[in-house]
């Protein structure tokens, strides 16, 4: 598309890391066609560079801050160490079970606890598993097509250096939900880091994660992060990608999930943090009489902007798929959605549902929201819908009324819809957890809001 | 200040004495520079209760509105004194806490605010306003459980979001449950009946009557007469076109009820 621009020039800081990287990789142990991979990933980058707003599915996203941001992924991981304690400032700090903790892209086993994995199913890091299990994890990654995420897949492929592999084994449950949390040590401008996470939950198995990706820094990072998601027959799995990454990071994520026959998924994504944020999730529906449900809520304030953008491609007979997203948008940030649900010709009985709801709290603030539906079959039952509006006066009234103060009231609405979507986290604890913090969020943005503005009531 | 009637069992000397919950003079007020109330005069004493009639568009819900502090109404004139204090100077929740309590005509559905904990909210802010400590969980549930049985409502209830998937009889009886648990000095009902069939009349008034005291008054605001059968009012005022053109005792309410508001020709505002 951008055929005129000359991508070495304009893209060389993206290139120019990538031999100190690949060197470092092959000399700790890689397999050699990793190296393969990283270089076909580079090459494609090379030949397309960043999106702009020219691509359609970019519109509403101006990429040019991260161009212009310096470009340094670490080859290995940095001395300063980041301690337990770091953590513990972090939110859902106190869950319990299995916690893989990763700093800059690397995986750092002194803050992890992955002891107490159970039988049947692996846990380990991906630069961990080339080494032992190479042969599997080439296959994973081997069986992936491109989406509308392609560059930052690309330049993921060339770059990542670790991220969480799991592999849970037909028929089990995984009593308790894992935490992959990925941390922005946050103190250089452009540190850039490409989780890859591969999770495969066969047959019949049952399995929640966490993705949770922050930032302990303030520095303008870059993390570009990409999950594959294999559910397979009869599986049930809950997936929550938590972005509340620094107020100047750029966080691109991506969820790539195929959905097998009967299974549930449940990939919720929550994007609180961030100066620029896009969350590409592509669903492949390829069994019949599955559910899927994508759910998300994104906060922003100021000037920062968070994106979503999915597909979701209904294959098969006899599937569900529902996704609720709720905005909430204040000061003079922007929020983007972008739904498109396929209906193939044989996925005859699809029962597709979209909802996009935004808050504006303010009047600078602004979304572009797109629902879109593509429907081959006849027999089907779709609908879609998205709405922009802002906190219900009469509502507000109402609890006023009643001796709440104003901005009680007016937070009271705002949880609530946050609500809507917080509440369909199935685990308890990682739903409670979230709800604080989204209280929490809120009530300091409203003060940020209060301290802003002239008072209002 | 003149009173068009006789109260039964007060004597004037008596009325005299009393500070009013609620005195209106001479009130004007209107949205968008049109006038709706064209100068109101009220006085509601202590323990009484005030009925309020008249036909769509006369003003009645205007002035429920005023009194509970709704924006968007421009007062041009006079005054709202409410146990001595501008009212109209208060904010919404001041007015609340200050004991004003409005039944809502049309009350508001507020997905994902629980009602057990919105109540909760309400009372403690009511009672932090007149010095009294939060009530703690045990308490709360007791007090709840107890009113929510006077308005004959399921506890389940409780547990929901405030009139979400609430029937419209179940919005009404809320209205005046949630009055039941905030125990206002004043309390407004906008048009509680409407909507109600006649066993949830009995329900709703028996549960404002149960809240009668010599210290509390009611201002009730409906269309029709039924409603007073069952909450008998001391005073009837008949609101045509922002003025109250005739008051009277409860029997005001049955001739109404009789011949309709045609033969009540307003002329010059009486004062009530």
């Amino acid at each position: 598309m951008d055929a005129n621009d000359s991508p070495p020039a304009r893209l060389g800081r993206f290139v120019e890391p990538f031999a100190s990287v690949a060197e470092v990789a092959a000399s700790d142990g890689e397999p050699h066609w990793m190296l393969g991979i990283r270089k076909a990933g580079l090459a494609r980058f090379a030949e397309q560079g960043l999106p702009t707003l020219r691509h359609e599915d970019w519109r509403f996203t101006n990429l040019a801050p991260i161009e212009a941001l310096p470009f340094r992924p670490l080859p290995r991981p940095q001395a300063r160490a980041v301690s337990v304690a770091d953590l513990d400032r972090l939110s859902l700090a106190g869950m319990s079970g299995l916690r893989l903790v990763f700093v800059d892209g690397h995986f750092a086993p002194e803050l992890s606890r992955i002891e107490a994995v159970e039988d049947k199913v692996q846990v380990r890091g991906l630069s961990q598993t080339l080494r032992a299990d190479g042969a599997w994890l080439e296959q994973q990654l081997a069986c992936w097509h491109e989406g509308q995420d392609r560059a930052f897949r690309a330049l993921n492929d060339a770059y990542c250096t670790d991220g969480i592999v799991l592999h849970v084994s037909a028929g089990v449950a995984v009593a308790e939900p894992i935490h992959a949390l990925f941390l922005s040590s946050g103190i250089e401008p452009g540190l850039a880091s490409h989780p890859r996470n591969v999770l495969v939950a066969e047959a019949n198995s049952r399995v929640m994660v966490i993705e949770q990706y922050a930032s302990l820094g303030g520095a303008a990072t870059f993390t570009n992060t990409l999950t594959q998601l294999v559910v397979g027959e009869g599986a049930q799995v809950e997936h929550v990608r938590f972005q509340d990454e620094g107020p100047e990071a750029f966080h691109m994520g991506a969820l790539r999930a195929v959905v097998a026959g009967s299974a549930q998924l449940a990939a919720h994504s929550f994007a609180l943090g961030a100066r620029l944020s896009r969350q590409n999730i592509g669903l492949t529906l390829a069994g019949p009489g599955l559910e899927a449900i994508l759910n998300g809520l994104y906060v922003t304030t100021e000037k920062r902007l968070a994106d979503h953008h999915m597909v979701v491609d209904h294959a098969q007979p006899h599937c569900a798929s529902h996704e609720y997203f709720n905005g909430i948008l204040s000061g003079q940030s922007r929020g983007v959605f972008h739904g498109r649900i396929l209906v193939r010709p044989d996925a005859q009985k699809t029962d597709a549902k979209q909802t996009n709801k935004n808050l504006l709290l303010s009047n600078s603030a602004s979304v572009n929201t797109k629902p879109q539906l593509e429907i081959y079959a006849d027999d089907v039952k779709c609908s879609h819908g998205a709405t922009i509006g802002q906190l219900n006066p009469e509502s507000v009234f109402y609890l006023r009324t009643r001796g709440l103060p104003v901005e009680t009231a007016r937070r009271m609405l705002i949880h609530a819809f946050a609500g809507e979507i917080i509440d369909r986290v199935q685990c308890g604890p990682v739903r409670q957890a979230l709800d604080r913090l989204v209280w929490d969020r809120l009530e300091r943005d409203a003060q940020v809001r209060l301290d802003a503005a002239a008072p209002h009531s | 200040m003149g009173r068009a009637g006789q109260a039964a069992a007060i004597t004037m000397e008596d009325r005299l004495k009393m500070e009013p919950i609620l005195d209106i003079r001479n009130l004007e007020a209107g949205v968008d520079n049109r006038a709706i109330l064209k100068g109101i005069n009220l006085t509601i004493l202590p323990g009484e209760v005030h009925a309020i009639m008249g036909p769509n568009g006369s003003g009645k819900s205007t002035l429920a509105s005023l009194l509970a502090g709704r924006e968007g109404y421009q007062v041009t004139q006079g005054s709202v004194t409410y146990l001595g204090q501008d009212l109209l100077a208060l904010s919404p929740e001041e007015r609340a806490r200050a004991g004003v309590f409005l039944a809502f005509q049309y009350p508001v559905e507020i997905p994902g605010v629980n009602s057990t904990y919105f109540l909760k909210a309400a009372l403690n802010e009511v009672r932090k306003h007149r010095g009294l400590p939060e009530v703690d969980a045990i308490e709360f549930l007791s007090l709840v459980k107890d009113r929510i049985r006077l308005l004959e409502l399921n506890e389940d209830l409780l547990k929901r979001a405030v009139n979400v998937g609430f029937s419209g009889g179940e919005k009404k009886r809320n209205e005046i449950f949630q009055m039941a648990v905030l125990e206002p000095t004043l309390a407004v009902l906008d048009e509680t009946d409407s909507g109600l069939d006649i066993d949830a009349l009995r329900v709703v008034a028996n549960g404002v009557n149960q809240l009668r005291r010599p210290d509390r008054s009611a201002l009730v605001i409906t269309h029709y007469q039924r409603l007073l059968n069952h909450i008998v009012p001391d005073r009837v005022h008949v609101l045509m076109d922002g003025r109250i053109v005739r008051s009277g005792g409860k029997e005001l309410a049955l001739e109404l009820e009789d011949r309709g508001y045609d033969w009540i020709v307003p002329t010059e505002p009486v004062a009530a």
